[in-house]
């Protein structure tokens, strides 16, 4: 029972970094209806650009801080100069272009940083205060994490004009166009909110699973099967279906299939999510009119 | 088409022929195993077309069906004792049956959603040929050596011996032409026509007639096919199998073909191939990085200048040639009917 419950709560933890590579995906989901195929390998390289600020010698906290705003400016100006172009392009192009964005950041982290694999700091080390019986103290940390970039985001998108926008413009384009929004430049805010929660996940994430190039590939596809999970137009959705993942994947991988087999999990949640609820638990029912 | 225009077109494709038939007696075997390399590719990359390009399906794992492709092969020569050219019909029934299962859900999946759902069976795919039950038959990590086909017959020209290399040289461009043909074939008639139907309009085609869910998930079928019997070549071309050969960046490798090559065309599966077999060979030079950086700014400056791909490229420079011949149509318009706006991939609204 021990043991369970120890599987639960590191799957709670890990649920909370799905949860918020989830949310990167509705984020940009939600304004866009694009799936960011190049969430994974964004997150990927903002940390490693936190794990240069803290090899140059900068506090862990404020590397931190400083990594999140870089990636804040590194989406909007990928949204600005890379996405714009082909913001009314068909699907295809865009998977295409994501895909390039994809294959682009991780061959120049490669090339910049290497491939040797990187031990990352974590600023919650083992015995400290925070630590119980179940939970290491890296995880409540992460948890903890997670839960104030939910709650700054979600007070960001209610109480401030900026968010209010942004919304208008995901709902409704033409109208919020009408009345004085910068629906484009919403779009670009939206890539820079999703890249900045990205680089958070994958500062939690890299204590974990180290630091290189392809450490996203696998949290990626939970990440992409706990939007799909919740609902991908749905943030609270996509953060309920991060926790249920974790720890199934947890669960599953500890009692019944093994670890080898855990990727497989993701993709079947994938396709039976997909092929029997395609809106997910929370998402809103697609219509089309013809 | 005139018969002088006829005849100088057959001869025009003997010469061809008869180029390839020699090429891989004027070079090293090193060389030859490159352009086995190429052809193997061009096969996969016809196949991904078929599916992406022609249909509107977009895949990111068509490297699953490649590995499977691969797999049949390999355990059927290692285990099974069947000789090569055996394995191949297989490799393709057990891809079309594979790939028209992954059709089935496709149907429910439209544009993203299948791109999401073929990209998570690329990411699990070498896992799942690693599995510790099937590791009897799969050989685990350590994958299955093969070895290469030798040549019935010894022969020599130029001082260059008939080698395996060589012999497989053969074989593969056989394939390569049959499955050319057989696409051709396919997409230059009334299937085509639906196929290109279905990517642009999909309400509309099912209204002219034409079924969509048997449509679509034979095109999957097909598709998975061709790619499998490439995967099939490949796997004797290189003489072993693992699953780390097939990670996602194979389904990527493949979907950087298809763009180089255009989307929507037979030929250009051709120069996608000779691009991804040896622009990373010469970028490699530089850095272990950079010919993932080259793919990448390609397919991003592509979908922006020319999304037609080279196939696109030559057809439009062969269509002004011919346009400025005093023969040609003097109003000009053929030199852009030469290149139908069906074969543009954002359907002329890029």
């Amino acid at each position: 029972m021990e043991a369970f419950l120890h599987q639960v709560f590191a799957g709670i933890a890990t649920g909370g970094i799905y949860a918020s590579v989830a949310l990167a995906l509705v984020m940009i989901y939600q304004s866009t209806h694009h799936i960011n195929f190049a969430q994974g390998e964004m997150a990927m390289f903002s940390t490693f650009i936190a794990w240069w600020l803290i090899q140059v010698g900068m506090p862990y906290w404020v590397a931190f801080f400083l990594t999140i705003a870089i990636s804040f400016v590194g989406g909007l100006v990928i949204q600005r100069t890379i996405l714009k172009p082909v913001e009314k392009a068909p699907v295809l192009t865009n998977v295409i272009v994501f895909i390039g964005l994809l294959v682009i950041f991780n061959s120049v982290a490669g090339w910049v940083f290497d491939h040797t694999i990187k031990p990352f700091p974590t600023p919650f080390p083992k015995g400290s205060f925070i630590e119980s019986k179940y939970f290491s103290a890296h995880e409540i940390g992460t948890i903890v994490v997670m839960l104030c970039v939910l709650a700054v985001l979600f007070s960001f998108l209610r109480f401030t004009p900026v968010g209010l926008a942004m919304r208008a413009a995901a709902q409704n384009p033409e109208s919020a166009r009408l009345v004085g929004i910068r629906v484009s430049w919403m779009l670009g805010i939206g890539w820079g909110l999703a890249a900045a929660i990205g680089a958070v996940a994958g500062m939690m994430i890299a204590p974990i699973v180290f630091l290189e190039p392809n450490m996203f590939s696998g949290i990626l596809l939970y990440g992409f099967a706990a939007a799909l999970l919740g609902g991908i137009d749905n943030p609270w959705g996509a953060v309920i279906g991060g926790f249920i993942v974790g720890v199934l994947e947890n669960i599953l991988g500890a009692y019944v299939i093994g670890t080898e087999l855990k990727l497989s999990v993701a993709l079947v949640l994938i396709v039976v999510t997909l092929t029997l609820k395609p809106n997910g638990l929370f998402g809103k029912a697609v219509v089309t009119r013809v | 088409m005139n018969s002088s225009k006829r005849t100088w077109i057959l001869i025009g494709g003997l010469l061809l022929l008869a180029g390839l038939v020699v090429l891989p007696f004027l070079v090293k075997n090193f060389r030859v195993f490159q352009f086995n390399m190429v052809m193997v590719y061009a096969i996969a990359i016809l196949g991904l077309n078929i599916l992406t390009g022609y249909n509107g399906q977009i895949s990111l794992g068509h490297g699953a069906f490649y590995a499977i492709g691969a797999y049949v092969a390999a355990m059927l020569m290692a285990y099974g004792g069947w000789p090569f050219w055996l394995t191949l019909p297989v490799a393709a029934l057990v891809c079309f049956v594979f790939g028209y299962l992954m059709g089935f859900p496709a149907l429910r999946l439209g544009g993203h959603y299948l791109a999401l759902a073929t990209f998570a069976l690329a990411l699990a795919i070498p896992q799942l040929l690693k599995y510790k039950a099937i590791e009897g038959w799969t050989g685990g990590v350590m994958g299955i050596v093969l070895t290469k086909p030798e040549p019935p017959f010894s022969f020599s020209m130029f001082g260059q011996p008939l080698s395996q290399d060589r012999w497989l040289y053969f074989v593969i461009l056989a394939t390569l032409l049959l499955m050319f043909l057989f696409a051709w074939r396919l997409l230059r008639g009334r299937v085509g026509r639906a196929l290109i139907a279905i990517r642009d309009h999909p309400i509309a085609a099912a209204a002219m007639g034409i079924n969509l869910p048997v449509f679509k998930s034979l095109t999957f079928g097909v598709s998975a096919a061709f790619t499998g019997v490439a995967g099939a070549l490949g796997a004797v071309t290189v003489a072993f199998v693992s699953p780390d050969s097939f990670t996602v960046f194979l389904s990527i490798t493949l979907l950087v073909g298809v763009v180089v090559g255009g989307l929507a065309t037979i030929h250009g599966a051709i120069f996608g191939a000779l691009f991804i077999q040896f622009v990373p060979h010469w970028a490699e030079d530089i850095s272990k990085s950079a010919p993932w950086a080259i793919y990448g700014v390609f397919l991003i400056l592509l979908m922006y200048v020319m999304p037609t791909g080279a196939a696109g490229l030559i057809d439009r420079v062969l269509a002004r040639f011919k346009g400025s011949a005093p023969a040609a149509n003097p109003s000009g318009l053929s030199a852009s009917a030469a290149v139908p706006a069906s074969t543009h991939p954002a359907g002329g609204k890029l």
